[in-house]
This record gives structure tokens, C-alpha cells and sequence, in this order.
């Protein structure tokens, strides 16, 4: 698969809790080693959306999707797909810190040894650590519990073990809502420098967060008639400077409602 | 209404900025009613009172960048305190050009002008009509009417090429009028870059309006 083409893609995906549609016919193609950031107002069907691409869904007893979600072209919701084993492939970050309450190293190395993984353990997690900039932070505690690390640390914690288990894509939801500021900008510059090697899913109510750090942007919207309606789609660069739809100018703008 | 506070700081900032341009536009009529009258002490006043437009471009600029820190603004409130920014400093070049035909008085002092300046009136009243128009297209958000100042430059181009041949011949003619010719011709100059900045200005106003650049919009607006 060339560069260029998409990681991920969605394919007029409607996304049902019971009766309910919460994601509406959206089409939307993840470019490979981007950024992308979904953003909307609370309740638009972002969060379900991203949840979609690891079917976290699927732990949702009345939840059901119509359409296709493509992973390198192959349909995540065919029956013979494994959704553990895609979970490795696209794993996720959450928006609190969830550590395991375990050692730092146990957390990073949980994946790999539930996956049988049989290489240098100790270097692997030493490798996952220093991706993402803890390394030095606790190279020196790692038997202490990781539940001892500050927020922000425990959240470079989970992208860490996100990584140990070599995955293409990450899912992020709300990764930086429960950090203080400086945190965030770590965990931002992780982003970018995670993204030459990975695709990156970003879903944010942080304006300026998604004009930072992602490539592409896209905006749904929740009406009395549809919810989770992709409303635009396309580079950031333009989302926030000069948006197409008026709506996503009044949201972005905070003009929303 | 949501960001109703933001809303009026950028509302302010517009009523600042027009305020700002009528200051430059009294300055262009002042300058040049002084040159025409031989007025000195008018042209005296013109380059004095200078101070007040650097001074509320300087006002502009410190409103907008606190707006920008507080505020976070993106799409179009970030466009439009950018423009705010580029429109006051063109605003206070114009200042400086009726700035600068106030010194080109008081240069010429006690001499009589080389000659009529009627071509430099008809520069002037162009590059001011030019400037509200701009201001008023800021205000209407018109792109259409902004582009219309953008085409008008070229007849100020016009007359500022008319008016320069005029002087070189006169000054062939008569060599002892040089001196005397060469400060019209920088009356004349200082006119031409007026018209000039009103066209930057239409240009802001069709990037605040479009996010594009003035060639986005064709002729007929």
C-alpha cells in the first residue's frame, strides 16, 4: 500500500445504539503517518466514531453499524476479524490516564506478553519508553507502581504500552483532557513525533489543540434531524483559518448554537 | 449570545480603526489645502498632529494582539484581527505621506509653487475617495467594492504619470525651476503611494472576507 493511500477508511458508516443513530453515513478516508483530529460539539458521535476503528462498539450490547470501516483496505467488521487481535494493530489512548495497577514496566510489557511475545522484553519496553519521552523520567523506578507517575507521565505511561505492542494506528479520545497545560504540550509533541510512524486519530473539544497538532480536521455536528453528520473534512491548515461551512465557522469560532 | 464580549472588543476595534482612517483622511485634505493656500502654518500643524496617528495605530496594534492572546481566535475572527493590524499600518503610511507634503510645504516655504497644482488636487481627492471606499468595503465586507478600488489605482497611476511628465518638461524648459518642480514631484509621489495603500487596504478586505487574495476575484467583482 503506497504512503498515500488511506489507513483507514469509513464508507457511508451509520452507527446505531438501539433505535438510535448516533453517526450518520459518514465517508471519510485516514490518511497513512497523519494526524487527523474529529472535533464537534458534546454528543455529536466523535467518541463513537473513534471507537469504530478498534470496535470498542462492540462491548455495547444495542450497538450496531450499517456500512463499512476499511483497515489497509480490509473490512474491520467482516466475521472473520478478530477484534482483539485489531485492538493490537489500532490501539487506543484514553481520556483519563488508566495505568494497570502494576509496575511501570509491567504496564509496557502487559501487551507483549499477553501476545507471546518471545524478543528481549526489557529492551522493548525500554524502546516504548523512550518513544515516547519517559524514558529518562523513569528508567530508575521502573518496578515502582505506575500509578506513583504524574497524570501526565501516566498518560505517556499508555501510549507507551499503546506502542509496546507495535501498532499502526492510535486512537486517541480526549488524551489530554485531565492534564495540566505543559503536560498537554508534551504529549502534543509526542503526537507529532509519534506520527512519522504511526497514523494518528485525535478526537479533541480543544480548538487550538487540533490546529496544532493535527494534519487534517474533521468537523461533525449533531441537528435535531441527524447526529454525528459529517458536516467538512479537510487539511487543518484551512479547517481554522478559513472554513467552507458556515456551521463549522461557528463552531470553531464559538459562535456555535 | 455566545462570546458577546468578544464580539464587541472586534466591533470596538473596527469603530478604532475608522476612526483611525478619518484622522488620515482630515490629514491628505489638510496637507494639501495648506500647500495649495501657501499656509504654513497649517502644513506645520499637518506634520505636528502625525503623533496622534502613529500613536492610535500603536493602540490598534496592542488591542489586537491582547484580543489574539485572550481570545484564541480562529477562521474568520483570526482573519479579521490580522487584517486589523495590516489596515492600521497602512493607514499610518498615509499619515505619513500628508506628513510628508506638510514638510514639502514648509520646504518650499516663502516661494510661490512652480505651478498650478490642479493634476495633484485630482491625485488627491482620487487617493481619498480611494481610502473611504476601501474603509467602506471593510465595513460592507464587499469584495466586489473592494475590487473596484483595487482596479482604481490605475487612474491615480495615470495622472501620476501625467503630472510627472508635465514637471520633467518644465524643468528641460527651465532649468532654474528644478528645485522648485522637484518638490511637486514628491507631492506627486507621496499621492501615488497613498492610492497605493488604499489598494492594499482593498486587498485585506478581500482576504478577510474570502481568505484568498485579490486575483480570486474576478473583474466584474
Amino acid at each position: 500500500m503506497q504512503p498515500s493511500e488511506p489507513i483507514l477508511q469509513t464508507k457511508n458508516l451509520n452507527v446505531y445504539y438501539g433505535a438510535k443513530r448516533v453517526v450518520t453515513d459518514v465517508t471519510l478516508d485516514f490518511v497513512r503517518n497523519r494526524i487527523t483530529a474529529i472535533i464537534g460539539p458534546s454528543g455529536c458521535g466523535k467518541s463513537t466514531l473513534l471507537r469504530c476503528f478498534n470496535r470498542m462498539n462492540d462491548l455495547i450490547p444495542s450497538a450496531t453499524i450499517t456500512g463499512q470501516v476499511l483497515f489497509e483496505g480490509q473490512d474491520l467488521y467482516a466475521p472473520d476479524v478478530d477484534p482483539t487481535e485489531i485492538r493490537y494493530q489500532i490501539g487506543m489512548v484514553f481520556q483519563r490516564p488508566n495505568p494497570f495497577p502494576k509496575t511501570i514496566f509491567d504496564n509496557v510489557a502487559f501487551g507483549p506478553r499477553i501476545n507471546g511475545f518471545r524478543g528481549d522484553l526489557p529492551e522493548l519496553v525500554e524502546m516504548s519508553l523512550r518513544r515516547t519521552a519517559l524514558w529518562e523520567e523513569v528508567k530508575d523506578r521502573l518496578k515502582t507502581s505506575a500509578l506513583a507517575l504524574s497524570g501526565g507521565q501516566q498518560q505517556r505511561l499508555c501510549i507507551a504500552r499503546a506502542l509496546a505492542v507495535e501498532p499502526k494506528v492510535i486512537l486517541m479520545d480526549e488524551p489530554c483532557s485531565s492534564l495540566d497545560p505543559i503536560a498537554t504540550l508534551a504529549v502534543e509533541d509526542l503526537m507529532r513525533e509519534l506520527s512519522q510512524d504511526y497514523s494518528i486519530v485525535i478526537v479533541t473539544h480543544n480548538m487550538q489543540q487540533a490546529a496544532r497538532v493535527s494534519d487534517q480536521t474533521a468537523f461533525l455536528m449533531a441537528s435535531q434531524e441527524r447526529i454525528g453528520e459529517l458536516i467538512e473534512f479537510g487539511e487543518s491548515r484551512q479547517i481554522f483559518t478559513n472554513p467552507q461551512d458556515e456551521r463549522t465557522e461557528a463552531y470553531i469560532t464559538g459562535r456555535f448554537g | 449570545m455566545v462570546r458577546a464580549d468578544f464580539n464587541r472588543s472586534l466591533d470596538q476595534l473596527q469603530e478604532d480603526l475608522l476612526s483611525l482612517g478619518d484622522l488620515v483622511e482630515q490629514a491628505i485634505i489638510k496637507s494639501m489645502n495648506a500647500l495649495e493656500e501657501r499656509d504654513l502654518t497649517a502644513s506645520f500643524e499637518v506634520v505636528h498632529d502625525d503623533d496622534q496617528i502613529n500613536e492610535k495605530r500603536f493602540r490598534l496594534e496592542e488591542d489586537s494582539i491582547d484580543l489574539i492572546a485572550t481570545q484564541q481566535p480562529l477562521a474568520t475572527d483570526l482573519r479579521s484581527l490580522i487584517v486589523v493590524l495590516h489596515i492600521a499600518v497602512e493607514l499610518e503610511r498615509m499619515g505619513d505621506y500628508a506628513e510628508g507634503i506638510g514638510k514639502i510645504s514648509l520646504m518650499i516655504g516663502d516661494e510661490p509653487l512652480f505651478k498650478p497644482i490642479e493634476e495633484l488636487r485630482h491625485m488627491s481627492v482620487h487617493a481619498r475617495d480611494m481610502l473611504r471606499r476601501s474603509l467602506k468595503a471593510l465595513v460592507d465586507r464587499d469584495t466586489a467594492a473592494a475590487r473596484q478600488v483595487w482596479d482604481d489605482d490605475d487612474r491615480v497611476d495615470r495622472l501620476y504619470d501625467e503630472v510627472c511628465r508635465e514637471l520633467f518638461a518644465g524643468m528641460a524648459r527651465e532649468p532654474q525651476t528644478i528645485e522648485r518642480a522637484t518638490h511637486l514631484l514628491w507631492v506627486a509621489h507621496d499621492l501615488e503611494r497613498m492610492a497605493d495603500r488604499a489598494t492594499n487596504i482593498a486587498e485585506r478586505v478581500i482576504f478577510l472576507v474570502t481568505g484568498g487574495q485579490v486575483d480570486d476575484i474576478d473583474e466584474s467583482g
